[in-house]
Parts: C-alpha cells; sequence; structure tokens
C-alpha cells in the first residue's frame, strides 16, 4: 500500500501515453492545425466521443465498482450542458442584440436590451422575459460552477434519500430511471424556462471568439482530452488505496461491510455525487461541440445506453469503460451514418440503418451471457496475471482482496 | 292519443269556422310584405296571416321559409311541383291549378334575418304539432336560441302536451326562459330557484347569460346600477390598464407609451441632440423623459401624463363591473344558483375524475401484473416487458387484416396474442433470463437489448407510422350519466378485463398447484426445490404467464391508443412504478400501485389539466419520497420471506 498511485496502476501510465499519442495525431491531422486529413466535423466527433468516454468511466466507477446499476448519469451530463448553454446561449444573443440595436437613431435601454433578449431566446415558447433560472446566465464562471454544483446536489439529495432508505439493486436502478425520466418531462415543458422541446441551439458559436469552427473544434478536442486524463486519474485514485477496496467491497457483499463497521450510505453517495460532478463536467464539454441540447437527450434510454458501453467494455476496469464508449459509440455512428454496405441476402436487403439496433441489441444480450468481462476482459489473456481475476460477482467469495491490476 | 286527435280536430274546426278570409286574399292585400320581406316587416306581415284566421298558415309560412313558393307574373302566389314546365299548386287548397314556365315565375327568397323571424312564428305551431318528432325539434330550435317571444307559445303549448317526456323538456325549457325573459322578479326568480336543482350545460348557460356582466369606470358608482363587484388596482389589475380605461371612457386625457416617446424622440433628432439632450444619454430612461418633456413643452409632441398624476387619477375612480340585468333580487338570486350549481358540477367533475382513474389503474394493473408476478417469483426485472406488450397489440393488428369482422377479430386476437407473447416470453426464460439468475443487474441489462432489439424489428416490419387497432361497434359512444359525468365503452371494457384477470391469477395463484409452487417458489426457492418443486419449471412459466398477459395487456391498451413500435416503451416506467409502488410479489400490491398511481396522475392532472407533463413529473416526484417511507411498497412481503 505504500507505492504511489501510478506505480500501483500501470494502466494509467499505459492510458495516459496512448490518449496523448492520439491526440498529438489527430492535432497533426486536422484542418486548423495540421495537414487537414481529417474533417472539421470528425475533429468533433472525436472530441464529443472523449466526452462520452469521461462519463463512462464516471459510469463505471459507479457501477463496475461500486455496483450501484445508476441509469440516471446522463440527466447529470445532460444538466451540465445545460448549465454550460444557457451562458454560451445569452452571451451569443446578447452579441447579436447589441449588434441589431447599435444601428438604432437611439441607444437602448437596460431594460429594453434585456427584453430583446428575452424575445430573441423564448421567442420560440411563446416568452419574451427571462425566467429566474438564468439570473446568472450572463456571467461563465457562475455557470462553469454550477456545472459542478447542480448536478453535485440533485445526486447528493437524491442519492442520500435512496441510500439512507437502503434502496439497493434494481429498486435504485428503477428509481434513478424515474428521476431521469422527471427530468426530461420537466424540461419538455415549454414553461420550465429551458424553451421547452426546442432545447438550447447555437452553442457551437463562442461568444467573443473570431476564430472559425476549424479551431474551435481543435480547442475543444483538447479540452476533451485533457478532461479525460484528469477524471481517469481521478478516479484511478479513488478506486484505488483503501477507500477503492472498501468501494469494491460494497459491490460485492455490502452487509458484510456494513457489519463490518464502514458507513457504506458514506462511501455510496461520495461515489455517486463525486461521479455526477464529472459527469456534469463532460456535458458541459460535449454540447458545445454538439452544438444544441434537448430534452430528448436526457430521456432515460441515454442512460442505458451508457450502460451497455460500459458493459461491452468491460466493467470493474476504467480503462473497459473508454473502450466501450469509444468502440460503441463511433461503431453506431459508422452503421447508422450509413457507412456500413448493406448487404443483399437475395430475398431481403439488410440496410443497417435499419438493422443496427437489432444488431447491438443482440450482441449485447451474447457480451452479458457469454463475455461479461466485456471487451476489456481481451486484455486478460495478453497481461501476464499477477493476481487472480476477481470479476464483479465474484470478489466476494475469495479470502483475501486481491490488488488492483 | 286520443286526447291529441281530440285537439287536432278542435283546432282545425276553429281554424276552419274562423276563416272568414282566405289565404291568397290577404297575401293580395299587401304583396309586397310577402314576395319582398324584409326582417322590419315580416313581423307585421306574420301577423297579418294569424290575425286573418286564414286555414294553413302553419303550411304557407314553413314553405315560404324553405323558398318554396313562387308568384306567378299575374301576382299570385302559388305552390308549385316538378319543373319546367312547373305544375302550379294552389296555396289555399292544395289543388293543382295549371301549368306555367320558368319566365313565368318567381321564386320568392327571404334573407337569413326574414327566415328566422318566420321561424319564431311556426315555433307556435310546431309546438303544438300532432307529430312528436316536429314538436321535439321545435324545442331544439328554442333550445339553440331562445328568445322572449318564445315564452307565450311555449307556456300555452304546455297544457295541451300528452307526451310525459315532451312535457318534462317543455317545463325544463320554460324554467329557463322564465329565468332569462320572465315578466315579474318573483317569477324570474322562482324560475332561477329551480335552475339550481341541476347540472346541465344549459341551466348554466342561462345563468351565465344572467350574470353577464360589463366592465365600467365612474367617479362614484351612478344610480340603480347592479354592481357585481368592485374591481381592485392591484398586481392583476395594474394601474397602467385601469389608467388606460380611464382614459378609453374619456374620463382622463390619454397619454402616450413608451414606444410613442421612442418613435417622437428619434423624429426629432437634431444634429445629435433631442431637444438638447445628447442622444448619446438615452440609454437612460428619465433622459428621455426629459427629452421627451421638453418637445412637449415646445408644442412638438402629445402630452405626456406622468406617472404620479396617472395613479392619481386611477385613484379618484371607482372601477366596477355591473351586471346587464337591473334587478338585483334577479342577479342574487342566479348568483346563489351559480354557486349551488358549481358545487354539484365540482363534485361530479370529481365523480368524472374518478371514472378516469378508474380506468388509467386498469390500464397500469394490466401492464405491471405481469412484471409484478415475475419480479416477485424471479427477482428479474424484465425490461422488454414494454416490447411485448407491443407485440401483443401488432398481433391484434395483424388479427384484424386477416380477420375483417372487428367483434371476432378481438374474440381472436386476444387469445392469440397471449399465445404469442407466452411463447415469446418462455424463449426468453430458456435461452437468456436462465444464465443470469444469479447476476439480476445484468438481466435488467440483458433484456433490454433484447428491447431495443424487438423495438427496431418492429419498426422495420410494422414501418413507423401509427397503426389502428379498431375496436368493434358495440364499443363506441360513451356511458353518459349527466352532461359532466361520462365514460367510453372502451373505458369499461377494459375494467372489466383488467377484472377478469385479477380474479383469473388471485385464482390461479390461490387455487391451483401450479400456483401454490409459484407462491413457494416466491418466497424460498432453495427450500420449494427440496420439496420436489421444479424451480426451473415454474420460473418458465411464471415468466411465459407474465409476458402472456402483457400481450393482452397490448390489445387492450392498442384498443384505445395508436399502435407503435414505442409504445411499450410509454408504458414500461409506469409498470415498474407500479410495481415498485405496490410490493413486489403480490398481486393485491400490484392493484394497490395501479390504483395509487393512476388516481394520483389523474388527481395531479385535475389541478393543472393543460399540462400532463407536469402531472407526470410532479407524479414520479412523489413515487421517490414515497419510496424513502415505505422502500419495499405498500403491500411488503413480510418475514423470511422478504429477504434482506
Amino acid at each position: 500500500m505504500n507505492k504511489t498511485l501510478l506505480a500501483s496502476n500501470r494502466s494509467v501510465l499505459i492510458f495516459l501515453l496512448v490518449l496523448a499519442i492520439f491526440t498529438v495525431a489527430v492535432t497533426l491531422m486536422a484542418q486548423a492545425t495540421g495537414f487537414g486529413l481529417i474533417s472539421t466535423s470528425f475533429v468533433k466527433t472525436l472530441g464529443k466521443t472523449l466526452c462520452l468516454c469521461i462519463i463512462a468511466i464516471a459510469m463505471d466507477v459507479v457501477w463496475g465498482y461500486c455496483g450501484i446499476l445508476s441509469l440516471g448519469h446522463f440527466a447529470f451530463f445532460g444538466i451540465g450542458g445545460y448549465a454550460v448553454g444557457m451562458w454560451l446561449m445569452y452571451a451569443r444573443t446578447e452579441e447579436i442584440v447589441a449588434a441589431s440595436l447599435a444601428n438604432q437613431p437611439l441607444p437602448a435601454t437596460a431594460q429594453e436590451v434585456s427584453d430583446a433578449i428575452g424575445t430573441q431566446i423564448f421567442g420560440v415558447v411563446g416568452s419574451s422575459e427571462l425566467p429566474a433560472l438564468w439570473m446568472f446566465a450572463h456571467s461563465l464562471p457562475l455557470q462553469l460552477l454550477a456545472v459542478l454544483i447542480v448536478p453535485g446536489l440533485l445526486a447528493l439529495v437524491f442519492g442520500w434519500l435512496a441510500f439512507r432508505s437502503r434502496v439497493t439493486g434494481v429498486y435504485l436502478s428503477i428509481l434513478t430511471q424515474a428521476m431521469t425520466l422527471a427530468l426530461s418531462l420537466y424540461l419538455f415543458q415549454n414553461d420550465s424556462g429551458l424553451r421547452g422541446n426546442n432545447g438550447l441551439s447555437g452553442l457551437q458559436n463562442i461568444p467573443g471568439v473570431s476564430a472559425g469552427q476549424d479551431w474551435v473544434s481543435v480547442w475543444f478536442f483538447w479540452a476533451s482530452a485533457l478532461a479525460l486524463a484528469l477524471a481517469y486519474i481521478l478516479f484511478a485514485f479513488v478506486t484505488s488505496g483503501k477507500m477503492g477496496s472498501v468501494i469494491r467491497a460494497i459491490r460485492d457483499d455490502e452487509s458484510r461491510v456494513r457489519f463490518l463497521g464502514y458507513h457504506v450510505e458514506t462511501y455510496k453517495l461520495f461515489v455517486f455525487t463525486l461521479t455526477a460532478m464529472v459527469a456534469g463536467v463532460a456535458g458541459a464539454l460535449y454540447y458545445p461541440q454538439a452544438g444544441i441540447i434537448n430534452p430528448a437527450e436526457i430521456a432515460p434510454i441515454a442512460s442505458i445506453y451508457l450502460a451497455v458501453w460500459v458493459a461491452i467494455g468491460g466493467r470493474g476496469r476504467l480503462y473497459g469503460a473508454v473502450i466501450g464508449a469509444t468502440f460503441v459509440s463511433l461503431l453506431s455512428s459508422w452503421f447508422t451514418g450509413g457507412g456500413a454496405p448493406a448487404i443483399n441476402l437475395g430475398f431481403y436487403k439488410i440496410v443497417w440503418t435499419d438493422w443496427w439496433l437489432v444488431l447491438l441489441g443482440f450482441s449485447f444480450v451474447a457480451v452479458t451471457l457469454f463475455f461479461p468481462q466485456g471487451i476489456g476482459g481481451l486484455f486478460d489473456y495478453v497481461a501476464v496475471k499477477r493476481n487472480a481475476n476477481y470479476g464483479p460477482d465474484d470478489g466476494s467469495w475469495r479470502a483475501e482482496e486481491g490488488k488492483p491490476e | 292519443m286520443f286526447r291529441a286527435l281530440l285537439l287536432a280536430c278542435a283546432l282545425t274546426v276553429s281554424a276552419v269556422c274562423a276563416s272568414a278570409q282566405d289565404l291568397q286574399s290577404v297575401l293580395q292585400e299587401d304583396p309586397a310584405l310577402y314576395n319582398k320581406p324584409s326582417r322590419g316587416t315580416t313581423a307585421d306581415a306574420v301577423e297579418a296571416l294569424l290575425a286573418s284566421g286564414a286555414y294553413d298558415v302553419a303550411t304557407f309560412l314553413e314553405r315560404w321559409q324553405g323558398k318554396e313558393v313562387w308568384q306567378h307574373d299575374d301576382g299570385r302566389f302559388v305552390y308549385v311541383t316538378d319543373s319546367d314546365p312547373y305544375t302550379l299548386i294552389d296555396i289555399d287548397t292544395g289543388e293543382e291549378i295549371g301549368t306555367a314556365d320558368k319566365g313565368e315565375l318567381t321564386q320568392i327568397k327571404p334573407n337569413a334575418g326574414v327566415r328566422g323571424v318566420i321561424g319564431s312564428a311556426l315555433v307556435r305551431f310546431q309546438l303544438s304539432d300532432p307529430d312528436p318528432a316536429r314538436r321535439i325539434a321545435a324545442l331544439d330550435a328554442i333550445n339553440r336560441d331562445g328568445s322572449a317571444e318564445h315564452l307565450e307559445p311555449l307556456a300555452a303549448s304546455l297544457e295541451g302536451e300528452t307526451d310525459p317526456d315532451i312535457a318534462a323538456r317543455k317545463e325544463r325549457l320554460l324554467s329557463l326562459l322564465t329565468a332569462r325573459f320572465g315578466d315579474t322578479t318573483e317569477a324570474r326568480v322562482e324560475a332561477i330557484n329551480s335552475l339550481a336543482e341541476g347540472v346541465s350545460l344549459d341551466s348554466r348557460a342561462a345563468l351565465n347569460q344572467i350574470l353577464t356582466t360589463r366592465s365600467s369606470v365612474a367617479a362614484e358608482v351612478p344610480e340603480g346600477t347592479n354592481v357585481a363587484r368592485i374591481r381592485k388596482v392591484d398586481d392583476t389589475f395594474t394601474v397602467d390598464a385601469a389608467y388606460a380605461e380611464l382614459a378609453s371612457a374619456g374620463l382622463a386625457p390619454t397619454t402616450v407609451s413608451d414606444a410613442d416617446v421612442k418613435s417622437a424622440l428619434t423624429a426629432h433628432i437634431v444634429d445629435g441632440e433631442v431637444a438638447g439632450v445628447p442622444v448619446a444619454q438615452m440609454n437612460d430612461p428619465a433622459a428621455r423623459i426629459r427629452a421627451y418633456q421638453s418637445l412637449v413643452d415646445a408644442g412638438q409632441a402629445a402630452p405626456f401624463v406622468p406617472p404620479a398624476d396617472r395613479e392619481a387619477a386611477v385613484k379618484a375612480h371607482i372601477f366596477f363591473d355591473a351586471y346587464v340585468e337591473p334587478d338585483a333580487a334577479v342577479t342574487d338570486a342566479a348568483y346563489a344558483a351559480m354557486r349551488d350549481v358549481d358545487l354539484k358540477v365540482s363534485a361530479m367533475q370529481t365523480a368524472d375524475i374518478a371514472l378516469d382513474a378508474v380506468s388509467l389503474a386498469s390500464i397500469y394493473f394490466l401492464a405491471a401484473i405481469g412484471l409484478a408476478i415475475t419480479f416477485g417469483v424471479m427477482g428479474v426485472i424484465n425490461m422488454a416487458h414494454g416490447e411485448f406488450i407491443m407485440m401483443g397489440a401488432y398481433t391484434g393488428y395483424v388479427v384484424q387484416q386477416v380477420i375483417p369482422d372487428y367483434t371476432v377479430s378481438i374474440i381472436v386476437a386476444l387469445p392469440l396474442a397471449f399465445c404469442v407473447t407466452f411463447a415469446a416470453g418462455v424463449a426468453m426464460e430458456r435461452l437468456v433470463i436462465r444464465h443470469l439468475y444469479k447476476r439480476p443487474l445484468e438481466t435488467l441489462l440483458a433484456t433490454f437489448g433484447i428491447s431495443i432489439a424487438l423495438q427496431q424489428i418492429a419498426k422495420n416490419i410494422f414501418g413507423t407510422q401509427a397503426r389502428p387497432l379498431t375496436s368493434p361497434g358495440w364499443l363506441d359512444g360513451a356511458l353518459v350519466f349527466n352532461d359532466v359525468v361520462s365514460i367510453s365503452y372502451i373505458r369499461i371494457a377494459i375494467f372489466v378485463l383488467a377484472l377478469i384477470f385479477l380474479a383469473l391469477i388471485l385464482f390461479v395463484l390461490k387455487r391451483t398447484r401450479l400456483g401454490l409452487e409459484v407462491r413457494a417458489v416466491t418466497q424460498n426457492p432453495g427450500m420449494a426445490a427440496s420439496m420436489g418443486i421444479n424451480p426451473d419449471r415454474i420460473n418458465m412459466l411464471t415468466f411465459g404467464l407474465g409476458s402472456g398477459i402483457a400481450g393482452i395487456a397490448g390489445v387492450a391498451i392498442g384498443l384505445y391508443a395508436k399502435v407503435t413500435s414505442e409504445m411499450g416503451a410509454d408504458y414500461i416506467v409506469q409498470s415498474f412504478m407500479t410495481v415498485v409502488v405496490g410490493g413486489v410479489g403480490n398481486v393485491w400490491g400490484t392493484l394497490a400501485g395501479a390504483s395509487l398511481i393512476g388516481f394520483l396522475q389523474k388527481g395531479i392532472e385535475w389541478f393543472n389539466p393543460s399540462n400532463t407533463l407536469a402531472a407526470q413529473t410532479y407524479m414520479i416526484l412523489f413515487i421517490i419520497i414515497f419510496i424513502q417511507f415505505r422502500p419495499k411498497g405498500i403491500v411488503a412481503l413480510k418475514g423470511r420471506a422478504a429477504g434482506n
């Protein structure tokens, strides 16, 4: 236990190295900074994928390490996106309004400016007033703070309520799903103050920045890569050492850990809240690259897909989550984007845009049934085994807790 | 009937006796009244006809109204049959009196206003018409558009009325009309009080009409005004709105709006200044007012009333709503009657909401009971349950494509849907779930994989557009209790279906060998196995049963909602909620959960009917909080069976 974090987690170094090489490679290929081998929109796709990797790691920690199958982490992701989107939209609209009011013969009063911004933003939902929710929208630091605080606070309150009444297992999953559904239904209303089902749009335009999208996309790619690296180190730290052991023990047998004198609820609450905050940050980086956020993004199905990525990538290992998120989301955009060639069976032609979800669904069943370790499990075959392999379910049957790989 | 005949005879006889003049000669006295009728003269024309006592005035009025009266070039009024050449019919005797070409005849076409006047004159004939259908039609006409002149013929016709139903309607209508147009205050108050006993839409409409108010403003309330309420100036009725009303009533000088100020200022920009104030300072509202005041002083703009003066002017006046009806006794009675009616209506609405809630609860029960059984017995959550619902609904759709008769197809579809989803459930249990009993969270994900695959397959086969599942004709329509409370037959059918399944499941679980074994496995699988029960077989059958009921629920839901590939997803979360709230593995628990959620959702919708999204949000929040207090649901298993 006296080893440093990096020494006890060799995978962290390897991961950071791979990420660094990948980032440099993309930078060299991008249009703004390199030879222009890949398009700006593909840089954005890669940047978004990195953000999805961040939330996948968070999901892996809360599910693969702590055993809480949360079907609500995309809600935190969405809240982060909304928080930063509010500033982006407000500041951008303010610029537009200022430009259009400058042409008028009389300079506008403060009231007129705020009315014009309200009309511009909320005209689509038939309102012209800025709701109280937007009172901090003019300030970037406050909204960035909200990216961390709002998901954190929501997770804290929800988690405290759920964990203290000992809601566990499948019940907890359904409860988190209900929370997500409630949030997305709320946001779907026009009077929610967040533009109903129109969501926030035009987020790719960064106020006060005159550089083109080719540059902006690379900046966000770098920021996402940095955030992923930091998140990886953070969670590697959280899941190693004594606390990591307790967290994994909770996954394997919660009651036994409680009998040993640990305050299980506090550990779970810590993990739940921390991962929610990281999910918020990931969302805040994701949506400016996507350009638009609407309540459909928060719908429970998104959080279930998140669980799918982590399961396919391999639970209980951080790089597994990254592999899963990258592999499935890129493969998904390849299939749904029409990139995959159609297969002609003679009597029927399989068009992948129609059949991709079927393939995903059944491959998911197959992974669950036959490869519970996921893709990440393949590394066990090449790596030299120093310890027995402790999967999520077998750990509690061992005589002693092994060190993480 | 005999009395009616007698009455008809009497009328005829008296009409014949009185027919000192024939119709044609009455018409000829002043033909212009009839061939070019205008709204103002028609009443006189009708009066003249009635006074003449001519035979068969009613028929003439009817045909006149129906544009069936023609005038011959020689001045005679005639009815015609056939066309070109027209056969002429005498308006008095009804006999054919020759033919004429189109050129010789002019059709008389009264305009809509005239036809209305004729119509109300006709009413008095129609109200006593021997044919009940025509009497009812006359009543309907009065009901649509009653007026003071209907009062007297209606009261007169009541006496000879023989049909008790029509008599009752006439009495109702008479009190409605009396309430609005009666001669004396006492008669009107009495009629109004009798209206308070019902909740029908027309009595409420009549009361509302009596209680019509008009907003006005004055320095003091004028003498003789029947004031409904004084309007206070507050947040909802702002000073600005009040002042605008004052200005439009001519009681105060009009002021200018901010937009007017702005355009006046813009119009007077000279060398970067407006009346000496630099344009650059105009982002301050105070500077704008200063500049505008200078413009006003220079006579270049309309005067501007400062806010303080506006407030003073508003304070000096009384804003009030006055009843259009001048008689305070009548409006008081109507107000009291309205309150009574409103109270009754809210009680009825509560009953109506309760009926809605019961039917919603039935749907949730049907959707969730299968889930509850599988979850209770096997401890696995089936995320594909919603897709089994969808599968059942599509089975119904396919059956309807094959069997065109809706009644037969529904009768075939219900068991077939059960069989299809039962088979699918058993297959899924055998192939997937069996291998994951030790890993319940992964069951959730594996079944989710199946769910998205099934959903996409359905989309590929049936397309994305909604498919109709048509209910048989005898399920159309609704059971109407009164104007407020009603419930559609489909919802009743779903309720009955839910009851049948409740009874069936209770019977299977409590009275059969299979049920005994299922309950044993629910409580303790290990112990049940040592008693010779094969848990594998029980699990398989239970899963099939749960899925089969989902298929039935699918047909039921498809009958009143559209069948789409995503319909299952709409119900899955609610079904989970029902199971979680109700408590796992207990039929009564599921029933309680479904009722709670159904009533809750309808109850919340009642408070905010325009916003069902908000209702669902609040309901889910309620459930999350509910779980805090009863983590194991309403009906929790106790003792060892509860597990940990």
